[in-house]
């Protein structure tokens, strides 16, 4: 069986500034796999990268066996697979909840109008957001906005998901209710590559955890062995740092 | 309120006593506010055309450049923002066309429409009626103006706006179509109505090419009867469709800074 999403030696340059420097990672299906690290360590670019939506350097990134790096493959087709959330929600703020479920679905997918909305609806009732439909985001806290843009996600009937840091911009009593969301998608065996500055959650449900530093993965391997004897002297002090601040 | 009423009244009284008490000002009252010749303009008199039909032409004619405006400069402004190398002639050609038409007076452009698109001797093309280039050349001089203004809007849109929607799958388009366009032109609306008040009144201009409109028409009644109460009477016109143009245009930045400021609470 191919490997939910594959990168090899993955680079990207923002002008002089080489923020990914050959980055290999594999993602089996169902897994949960968490980059940790310092911010600009790489691990939103990483995620940006996987679906293309910052074209790579050099490297190749294979999604379920297609390699969408290659010349003449429809990225647009390949990226429908791939669910991303980002920190920064980016709901449309023009358009109600249910309408910023049902657009992709619609126009990309082309599903009609009543199974798409059919579809939006199961999925908001189930993350209790039914009853705000038919609100614009702006009327809803942060924590709602991010359990729609998860939503959103979702309604594509995505393979892989990749949330990048999807609860730093919320106030911490918001939190919880995004991450109860993504633990829900844990367990029905959602491929995830999360990036998270969550300690404690990344700990609770990752299979993995990818230690990213200055655009390498230093180390990896199950939360057990990385949380308490971690090999690499940056992991064990990046860490060390995160426990003085009382975040894990 | 008082103090704001107050202060009106003596502008104003000031002002009048000014004009009142200015030595030709028994002649300028004549000439300009008899009215008599303020109502013979208006509709009409002899040979000489009523200012009020000739101005339903001024409307036709903004009316119909106002449609073709948001159209090509909607494609000027969305075909400049197209990335990627292979589109490089049409973002040089939207980038031409910008410069070349919002730097050139109308004037001149309708002297060269006008006279140069009939000259030219073409079938069809070179043999429509007058105003019909008139309107060509306020469509392609306004759209120069137009396409920056949508252009403005576009790029006000956060990138992370396209980001998104294109993570979902949807293509560049589509992002531009259902995502991008919708928000960038609900922001460039008051700035839009601002070139579209301009526009109104460059329809004047198109009398040039002589077709008669409102200050055209008020022309031809001044020269007959040595009278100007018709320039009195056409610039009226013009301003009684502008107010209330610019005041829904005020509105809707008032309900966009109410709008802003309650996001920003939110």
């Amino acid at each position: 069986m191919n490997p939910a999403l594959l990168l090899e030696n993955v680079h990207k340059s923002f002008g002089e500034n080489e923020v990914l420097k050959g980055i290999d990672l594999t993602v089996e299906p169902h897994e949960v796999v968490c980059l940790i690290g310092a911010s600009g360590s790489g691990k939103s670019t990483l995620l940006r990268c996987v679906n293309l939506v910052e074209p790579i350097d050099a490297g190749r990134v294979v999604v379920e066996g297609e390699e969408i790096t290659a010349e003449g493959v429809d990225a647009n087709r390949i990226r429908r697979r791939i669910g991303i959330v980002y920190q920064s929600y980016n709901l449309f703020p023009h358009m109600t909840v249910l309408r910023n479920i049902t657009l992709a679905p619609r126009e990309a997918l082309k599903q009609d109008r009543t199974e798409s909305e059919e579809n939006a609806r199961k999925l908001l009732e189930r993350f209790g957001l039914l009853d705000k439909q038919y609100e614009y985001p702006d009327r809803l806290s942060g924590g709602q906005q991010q359990r729609v843009a998860i939503v959103r996600a979702l309604a594509m009937r995505p393979h892989l998901m990749l949330l990048d840091e999807v609860t730093s911009a919320l106030d911490p009593e918001l939190v919880a209710e995004v991450l109860a969301v993504i633990k829900e998608l844990a367990r029905e065996g959602m491929t995830m590559l999360i990036a998270t500055h969550e300690m404690s959650f990344a700990r609770d449900i990752a299979d993995r955890v990818c230690f990213l530093e200055a655009g390498h993965i230093l180390e990896q391997g199950p939360p057990a062995r990385i949380f308490t004897s971690p090999e690499h002297p940056r992991t064990r002090q990046f860490l060390g740092r995160i426990i003085e601040a009382g975040r894990l | 309120m008082l103090v704001s009423s107050a202060s009106t009244v003596l502008f104003f009284a000031v002002i009048a006593v000014i004009v009142a008490l200015s030595p030709g000002s028994e002649i300028v009252a004549k000439r300009f506010f008899s009215p008599h010749h303020l109502w013979q303009s208006l509709i009409g008199s002899g040979t000489n055309p009523s200012v009020l039909d000739a101005f339903l032409l001024n409307v036709e004619i903004f009316t119909i450049s106002e449609v073709f405006i948001l159209i090509l400069a909607l494609v000027i402004a969305v075909v400049r923002g197209i990335p990627g190398p292979v589109f490089f002639p049409f973002r040089l050609v939207a980038v031409a066309y910008t410069d070349l038409f919002r730097g050139v007076p109308l004037i001149l452009i309708l002297y060269m429409i006008g006279f140069g698109v009939p000259g030219l001797g073409l079938p069809f093309i070179s043999y429509l009626p007058d105003v019909t280039y008139g309107v060509v050349s306020l469509v392609l001089v306004y759209s120069a103006y137009v396409a920056e203004v949508y252009r403005a809007g576009i790029e006000s849109v956060h990138e992370s706006q396209n980001a998104a929607a294109r993570s979902l799958g949807l293509t560049r388009w589509q992002s531009m179509r259902f995502v991008v366009l919708p928000q960038a032109i609900r922001r460039v609306i008051p700035p839009l109505l601002n070139d579209f008040i301009g526009l109104q009144k460059d329809t004047a201009l198109v009398s040039v090419l002589g077709s008669v409109e409102a200050a055209r028409a008020a022309q031809i009644y001044s020269a007959s009867e040595f009278n100007y109460a018709s320039y009195v009477v056409a610039a009226f016109l013009f301003v009684l469709i502008t107010i209330p143009l610019a005041r829904f245009t005020d509105r809707l930045i008032a309900r966009d800074k109410r709008r802003r400021e309650a996001g920003a609470l939110a």
